[in-house]
């Protein structure tokens, strides 16, 4: 079997593209994508971990993921909500243009 | 490294590159798909085969989906007229590259590293799982419960379209 | 104790409550006021005869009879050491009874003639209430028995001097004059005080009489008269001079005298009470009082009383010469006072207190009763004060002409009727026995020739002759006239305006004339020296009624040489004023004509007033300038650099606040709002800038912690 660390390093190089891309990017769904990636990501290091660590049997890794990835999905689907509503407002879904928050 | 573990890592890799840096935010989604399925099988490989198939179905058939509607309501599938990075995203990059360096250095330099023992495949069957969320994880289960209801009426709820806002 | 002696304190305190009540009456209470006055001092007056009848008792054995009464005021130490309580007392003794007897008689008749006199001024009620006032003061002077209650009722006497002068003080000259009679008084008042002090420092009491242990007892005078001071003088003396000073100042003796002729600015009444029979008393009755003190000496004749009769002589012709060149009616009889006074002071000092106090008792009697007659024609003539203005007034006032003519012959000396004749020839005879020197005699002679002279001339102009003031405004040519300074035409004299003419004063007022006149009268003979009942009352000699004394050779040639003299005087003035008398106001008075030099300085009273204004008071006001530039220059001046020095500082401190202190804390304050403004760039509202933070955050941290974790 490949060993740990070579999961390890796909899920931290799967993280570093999705970070690149949420800090990049200028549309503001492509970093919603980013973001999923990096859960994606960490998802996988849970799953990687959970195989090789030392009690499988409890099936913690699987709990965990199963749960990220419901929150995920009920973070994808508000996130998006709030980028359509966004939209809406603001005729444009650029990060950079969207700056009332501003201090 | 085994071979199947390269060609699916390759995949996923080049997928979520393919993702992150086309211009179409379509081409993205669909690549952003691909990586899912890379992951998805990932998780069959590591013997969680129950993930792997949550991963397809609400990934894949919920969330990239999702993101396609969202693309599609915000006309992101006209061709952006202006670059499609934002300002200063040489930073951006470099402190993804930090971050990666980072992480790297701590799994290759740490015990985790060495080759080791692998514990025996566990039974990871839908008996168990469904065992385990009734017994152990039953409070989580119930507040995702909880959350996916808030979240649902919180996305209809923020994308209402309100009846002053329209615009002819 | 006798009855008399123990409510002897009453006769003073019966007038000191009857002006305590007046002040506190309204104006318009006039009757209430006014019988106050007069009932407390007629009540005064009948206990002042049934001390004076209880002496009677006593007296006449040669011996001098002395009843004294002394309580303790106040204590200031302890109980058993002596001479730690002040202890005040009153006595009666004869010269007390009769002061007492003489000040009220004549003040009650004053103050039944002041209630003619002031019937038309508006301020009656404060004048009764002064003069109730002034009446305690001098009854409190003349009972006292300590030298320092004595000094408390000396200077009460000088303030009522003072208020009853500036009576009328909306007049400028009014307030002057009794601004200057308080001012001059004072400073023989300060010499007093000094006695004063020196007498209780050498003999620890103030007392005169204390069972032997008074200050005017044996034993203390022998003391003080055996020490002597630096100078070489006996202790004694210096006392008795310093005394005497406060009496040179209160009874006008020369050089303390200006005050008591701009005193007739007050009115009538008061200038006969105050400046006539009673105050000026007051110094007199002091050298009485304290004769011991003045006489003891070790030689024959004191020190002290040689002073004292040498001040009187001069005072004596010095004021007499001035009379002679007056013209107000008032002024004239004033220098006769002084000039009075001046002989009264002699007779102390060369024959001792029974001939000086005869001499002030008759004097008393009718230099009143010529006050109150002056006062009688000023009013009769419509307040006319000027005698060149005045004339025939015997048609128009008969009874004020007759009992002044009386007044003037007493105070010539005339002889056997007339009770100043009496007095007078006392004090010559003790004048010619007098051991130092014979000046004094020959010098009483002259005086009073010049007496019998001024009195006739007065008598002449006021009552003899035409009537000269025709009611018409007549202004008296220039440079011989004190009244209206400015140059006019002669104007011949007119008859007078109908109704302007005099009138005789009302009952109320020449009543009291007619009392005084028989008093002068009656007081001729109980001092002549065939019966001298009054020198031995004041226990200088046993009584005798001896007819055959008036024929002794020394007694009788002074007699007649004081007579040929009166008559010589009053002879001049006949000769110059009564036989051609004046016609018209402006005419020049004779004697002027034929001395013109020596009757300006006359009536320019000796330039004494110029002198003492251009040397002192014009010193006072240099002074009072120089302390008053000294004042604004020198302190003001360095207060003032102090309060710019002050405010200096606290420009620097203003200067040091703004610049330094705010100016910091407002840079400080700029530079942390510029710094806030600078850091809310980082909240710019880009999600993403955000996101990088984050992810440079956890970069940086992870590094942190691996190898921190790493190196421990």
């Amino acid at each position: 079997m490949t060993p740990l660390s070579q999961y390890l390093l796909v899920s931290a190089l799967l993280f570093t593209i999705g970070l690149a891309g949420a800090l990049t990017r200028r549309n503001a769904i492509m970093v919603l994508i980013g973001i999923e990636l990096m859960l994606n990501a960490a998802n996988l290091n849970f799953i990687a971990f959970w195989r090789y660590g030392p009690n499988p049997q409890a099936l913690t890794g699987i709990m965990f993921v199963i749960f990220s990835i419901g929150v995920a999905a009920a973070e994808a689907a508000v996130g998006l909500a709030l980028i359509i509503s966004i939209y809406r407002h603001y005729q444009t879904a650029n990060v950079d243009d969207i700056t009332s928050m501003k201090g | 490294m085994t071979l199947p573990f390269a060609i699916i890592a390759v995949l996923t890799i080049a997928s979520a590159v393919a993702a992150m840096t086309l211009r179409d935010l379509v081409h993205c989604a669909l690549s952003l798909t691909v990586t899912f399925a890379g992951l998805a099988a990932f998780y069959l490989q590591l013997d969680a085969q129950f993930v792997g198939f949550a991963q397809i179905l609400v990934y894949i058939g919920a969330v990239a989906i999702l993101i396609v509607f969202a693309v599609l309501l915000t006309r992101g599938s006209e061709p952006p007229l202006r670059s499609i990075f934002s300002s200063g995203w040489t930073v951006g990059v470099g402190i993804a590259v930090v971050v990666f360096g980072v992480l790297s250095r701590m799994i290759l330099s740490s015990r985790l590293a060495e080759p080791r023992e692998i514990p025996p495949t566990p039974e990871a069957t839908v008996l168990q799982i469904g065992d385990q969320l009734m017994s152990r994880y039953v409070l989580p289960l119930e507040v995702v419960g909880v959350l996916l209801t808030a979240a649902l009426i919180g996305a209809v709820i923020i994308a209402l379209r309100e009846k002053e806002a329209l615009k002819p | 104790m006798a009855w008399a002696l123990q409510n002897l304190w009453l006769i003073p305190a019966l007038p000191l409550l009857a002006a305590a009540l007046s002040a506190l009456a309204k104006q318009r209470h006039r009757k209430f006021a006014a019988s106050l006055a007069i009932g407390s001092l007629a009540l005064a007056l009948i206990l002042s005869c049934v001390a004076f009848v209880t002496l009677l008792f006593h007296s006449g054995k040669g011996e001098t009879v002395r009843m004294f009464h002394n309580f303790e005021w106040f204590r200031f130490g302890d109980t058993n050491v002596p001479g730690t309580a002040l202890r005040l007392g009153w006595v009666l003794d004869p010269l007390t009874a009769v002061m007492l007897v003489m000040v009220c008689f004549v003040g009650l008749l004053i103050f039944i003639y002041s209630l003619g006199y002031m019937a038309h001024d508006e301020n009656f009620t404060r004048f009764f209430c002064f003069l109730s006032l002034f009446a305690a003061a001098m009854l409190g002077v003349v009972i006292a028995n300590n030298l320092l209650l004595l000094f408390i009722c000396w200077e009460l006497v000088g303030l009522t001097s003072y208020l009853l002068i500036g009576f009328w003080y909306h007049k400028p000259s009014a307030a002057a004059a009794a601004k200057k009679a308080f001012i001059t008084t004072r400073i023989g008042d300060l010499a007093l005080l000094l006695g004063m002090v020196w007498l209780y420092s050498q003999t620890g009491t103030l007392l005169f009489y204390d069972n032997g242990s008074g200050c005017l007892e044996q034993s203390t005078l022998i003391k003080m008269v055996a020490q002597t001071t630096s100078l070489g003088m006996a202790v004694s003396t210096g006392i008795a001079l310093l005394i005497f000073c406060g009496a040179v100042g209160k009874s006008g003796q020369v050089p303390l005298h200006v005050w008591l002729p701009d005193a007739m600015e007050g009115p009538t009444p008061v200038s006969a009470l105050i400046h006539a029979a009673t105050m000026v008393a007051a110094g007199v009755f002091l050298v009485a009082r304290v004769y011991p003190l003045m006489a003891i000496s070790p030689e024959t004749v004191s020190t002290a009383l040689k002073v004292v009769t040498w001040v009187g002589v001069l005072t004596a012709v010095f004021a007499a010469s001035i009379a002679v060149a007056q013209n107000d009616i008032k002024r004239i009889l004033a220098y006769s006072t002084i000039s009075q006074l001046g002989f009264m002071m002699m007779g102390l000092g060369v024959g001792g207190i029974a001939v000086g106090m005869f001499h002030l008792i008759t004097h008393a009697f009718f230099k009143a009763l010529l006050f109150m007659g002056a006062g009688s024609v000023i009013h009769g003539c419509h307040e006319e004060q000027d005698i060149r203005r005045l004339g025939g007034v015997r048609k128009y006032m008969p009874v004020t002409f007759a009992t002044y003519a009386i007044g003037m012959m007493a105070l010539s000396g005339v002889p056997i009727f007339f009770s100043g004749f009496w007095s007078k020839d006392d004090i010559l005879h003790s004048a010619h026995a007098w051991q130092v020197s014979h000046w004094p005699f020959y010098l009483g002679l002259f005086g009073a020739l010049l007496t019998a002279f001024y009195m006739t001339r007065q008598i002449c102009y006021v009552f003899l002759g035409p009537f000269r003031s025709s009611g018409r405004k007549e202004v008296l040519t220039s440079s011989h006239s004190e009244l209206d300074p400015e140059p006019s035409s002669r104007k011949l004299s007119e008859p007078p305006l109908a109704g302007w003419e005099p009138h005789e004063s009302p009952r109320v007022m020449t009543v009291p004339l007619i009392i005084l006149a028989v008093m002068t009268v009656l007081l001729a003979f109980i001092g002549t020296p065939a019966w001298r009942w009054f020198q031995s009352f004041l226990g200088e000699e046993k009584l005798k009624f001896d007819l055959s004394a008036l024929t002794q050779p020394e007694v009788l040639w002074i007699m007649l040489l004081a007579t040929a003299v009166a008559f010589l005087g009053i002879g001049l003035g006949w000769w110059l004023y009564g036989r051609t008398p004046v016609t018209k106001p402006e005419e020049v008075d004779v004697l002027e004509r034929i001395w013109p030099d020596v009757l300006t300085v006359l009536r320019k009273k000796y330039y004494v007033d110029e002198i003492y204004e251009w040397s002192v008071v014009g010193f006072n006001a240099w002074w009072a300038k120089t302390c008053d530039s000294l004042d604004y220059w020198v302190w003001n001046g360095g207060i003032k650099l102090l309060s710019y020095a002050v405010i200096g500082l606290s420009w620097v401190n203003r200067f040091f606040d703004e610049k330094v202190v705010n100016f910091g804390f407002d840079e400080g304050c700029r530079r942390v709002t510029q710094g806030g403004s600078l850091m809310s760039r980082l909240q710019d509202g880009r999600v993403q800038h955000y996101l990088r933070v984050i992810g440079f955050a956890l970069a940086v941290l992870v590094l942190f912690l691996i190898w921190g974790c790493r190196a421990s």
